[in-house]
């Protein structure tokens, strides 16, 4: 059993706070993955979580034992670094088998162990080859073998693929992946990447400003945020937040943007939004997937408008339109075949039933 | 569209603008860099080969007004004469003696010294580091007036002799050597990426066997620079040895070689000249066979390792 847990961790360095008393329960054979934008104190976590950062306050326990002082190397922890951090003057199956050296495990065991993880992650031929002679994706592997050999508690990835080019990133992400699956160790991913965490995690943990704004499954997350920052932060392209104000007409609420533009709220929502009604501040979220092309048949909940698009990009399978609306930039996915031109008007359809009202003064989801 | 930004001549064809052309630019920055290189080179080995001519000279043919540059009866003698002399070659053990020993001194405590205060972050580490390099700045100029003192407190309070000991040098050479080569050691270990010592860390390794196992077999081509810069210093090194030592058996060879091949007024230049030659040996060969390991260990950190 392998659970981590973090009960209001505090990490100041000199008079700033890193990290602002975070409590986060990790289970058994969990994958975590903490996201957020650069210096948020996802990596200053992990750091607490491996021992090369001592925490200023809280406790971090692994698999129930306390160990804010213990160090790193009794933690029964393995890390992967953003710049593998392989021992330059080593061959590969040194770089795996130093750990286990210095633990004095027997010589045939070392070998066993080396040779399995080398066989899982493909890189038996290149157990003699030194790091330089390795390319980015073999040297990521590696340090992925030198992790597993130890068969830890605990994996602490820290933006592992950041290094990578594009392509090999993708494929490494699987890699990693399928790895998980094999092994089944509790594991702990740092990345700023949304689209990493969203693909690999169980659970992604949405950290900002040293604090935890949501933690939840990647679909959680992204369809039911609990502030702002969450629902702008996944999701590519980004959540839109349009001004808008709530009305209450003839019993039924309306969401209006401008004199010419509003939606009904749909039915399901009214009880929950009516003490709304007339507050300042409040923002329209949907997500550019929910602003399409018109169709034939609709959907209840889905409200056609006309707007001048500004911006035109084709994506392949699908076109992004750009249009302003209340001085906002708004960006919804068409159909490639739909017919969207710059300085065009084009009939647009938008889903309230996957709408957000925020309150931009709190930056709460309501 | 591309063509709209290329301003085109009265007969429409596009002009060439008049820019240094790349490979006219390199010719003309290799015609100075062979030129100097040609001078520094000619300024700097004049010295040497006016030795050697010197050390193959007759005395008679040296006080002569003849041309300095020009040998007319080569001969080996002085050759012969130096290292048949017994004297000569006690110089030289002690020379090499002390600067072995100086060098196995030096580099174990500037290592450890220099793994320390570029790694294991305590309090005041940065100003030690500082202090290190500003003890190699006070000249020994200045301190063998306060080592003579130290000396005989030394024989007054414990009753060893230090003074006229060839290895005494042993001891006062590393107050030179240490804090220059921990002051290389820091910058070379600062350029050892941060992740590496935590990886070791996190595989289990104490501080110890990180230096030992990952900091020294990485860090090794700085390790040689230091160790000829030290041995350099050792070698050479001549006011200590001076200011601290008469009688001819505790000479090292720079003193050696001045001190006993002077009389009075007497200058045998022939045989100085071949001292000095022989004496610049051991370091030139040390240099021809590590040279490739001493500019890797200069230009270290330049590049992503």
């Amino acid at each position: 059993m392998a659970q981590v847990t973090l009960r209001k961790v505090v990490k100041k360095y000199d008079e700033v706070l890193a990290v602002r008393g975070i409590d986060l329960d990790i289970t058994d054979k969990e994958f975590i993955v903490l996201v957020g934008p650069s210096g948020c104190g996802k990596s200053t976590t992990l750091r607490m979580i491996a021992g090369l950062e001592e925490i200023s306050g809280g406790d971090i326990a692994i698999g129930g034992d306390v160990v804010n002082d213990v160090p790193p190397k009794d933690r029964d922890i393995a890390m992967v670094f953003q710049n593998y951090a392989l021992y330059p003057h080593m061959n590969v199956y040194e770089n795996m088998s130093f750990g286990l050296k210095l633990k004095k495990t027997p010589k045939d065991e070392i070998d066993r162990r080396v040779k399995q993880a080398a066989q899982i992650l493909d890189i038996t031929e290149l157990l003699d080859r030194k790091p330089k002679q390795l390319s980015g994706g073999q040297r990521q592997r590696v340090a992925m073998g030198r992790a597993i050999v130890r068969d830890p508690k605990v994996f602490l990835f820290d933006e592992p693929l950041s290094n990578l080019d594009a392509k090999l990133r993708v494929q490494m992400r699987t890699e990693i992946k399928k790895v998980h699956q094999k092994v089944r160790t509790t594991t702990v991913y740092v990345t700023h990447d949304q689209v990493e965490a969203m693909t690999l995690a169980d659970r992604v943990v949405v950290m900002n400003g040293g604090l935890i704004e949501q933690v939840g499954s990647p679909n959680d997350l992204y369809h039911s945020p609990a502030t702002k920052f969450v629902a702008g932060f996944i999701g590519s392209p980004a959540m839109n937040f349009i001004p808008c104000q709530l009305e209450q007409a003839a019993g039924a609420l309306r969401v209006r943007l401008n004199d010419k533009l509003s939606f009904p709220v749909p039915a399901d929502r009214t009880t929950r939004y009516t003490a709304h009604v007339g507050k300042a501040n409040l923002l329209l979220g949907l997500r550019p997937e929910h602003i399409t092309e018109t169709r034939p048949h609709s959907e209840p909940n889905q409200h056609d408008f006309d707007m001048t698009i500004d911006v035109v990009e084709p994506m392949g399978m699908e076109t992004l339109v750009y249009f302003t609306i209340n001085g906002v930039e708004i960006c919804g996915r068409v159909n490639p075949n739909a017919g969207a031109a710059a300085a065009k008007s084009m009939k647009l359809r938008a889903d309230l039933s996957n709408m957000h009202l925020i309150d931009d003064s709190t930056g709460k989801v309501l | 569209m591309a063509n709209a930004t290329i301003t085109t001549g009265a007969t429409g064809a596009p002009t060439r603008p008049k820019y240094g052309s790349m490979s006219r630019d390199r010719r003309w920055a290799l015609r100075w860099s062979y030129f100097f290189l040609v001078l520094f080179a000619i300024f700097f080995l004049m010295p040497p080969i006016y030795m050697l001519i010197t050390s193959l000279k007759t005395s008679a043919e040296i006080s002569a007004a003849t041309n300095p540059w020009w040998i007319s009866n080569p001969t080996l003698q002085n050759y012969i004469d130096l290292l048949s002399q017994n004297q000569f070659l006690v110089f030289f053990r002690n020379s090499a003696i002390v600067s072995i020993c100086v060098v196995i001194l030096t580099m174990t405590i500037s290592v450890i010294a220099a793994f320390a205060l570029a790694r294991m972050k305590f309090w005041g580490s940065a100003t030690l580091a500082t202090g290190v390099f500003l003890t190699y700045l006070i000249p020994e100029t200045l301190l063998f007036i306060p080592l003579f003192k130290m000396f005989a407190w030394v024989n007054e309070v414990f009753g060893v002799q230090l003074m006229n000991h060839w290895w005494t040098m042993i001891i006062l050479y590393p107050t030179l050597t240490v804090p220059f080569a921990t002051w290389i050691m820091i910058g070379y270990f600062a350029s050892i990426p941060k992740e590496l010592d935590e990886a070791a860390l996190i595989d289990g390794a104490t501080w110890m066997q990180t230096l030992t196992k990952i900091f020294i077999p990485v860090a090794l081509p700085g390790i040689i620079a230091a160790t000829i810069f030290t041995f350099t210093v050792a070698w050479a090194q001549f006011l200590y040895p001076l200011a601290f030592t008469t009688s001819t058996s505790e000479l090292v060879l720079p003193v050696g070689i001045v001190t006993t091949l002077i009389k009075g007024d007497v200058f045998n230049w022939g045989q100085i000249m071949t001292g000095a030659l022989l004496g610049a040996a051991p370091p030139l060969i040390i240099y021809a066979f590590l040279m490739d390991y001493y500019i890797a260990g200069l230009t270290a950190g330049a590049t992503k390792g």
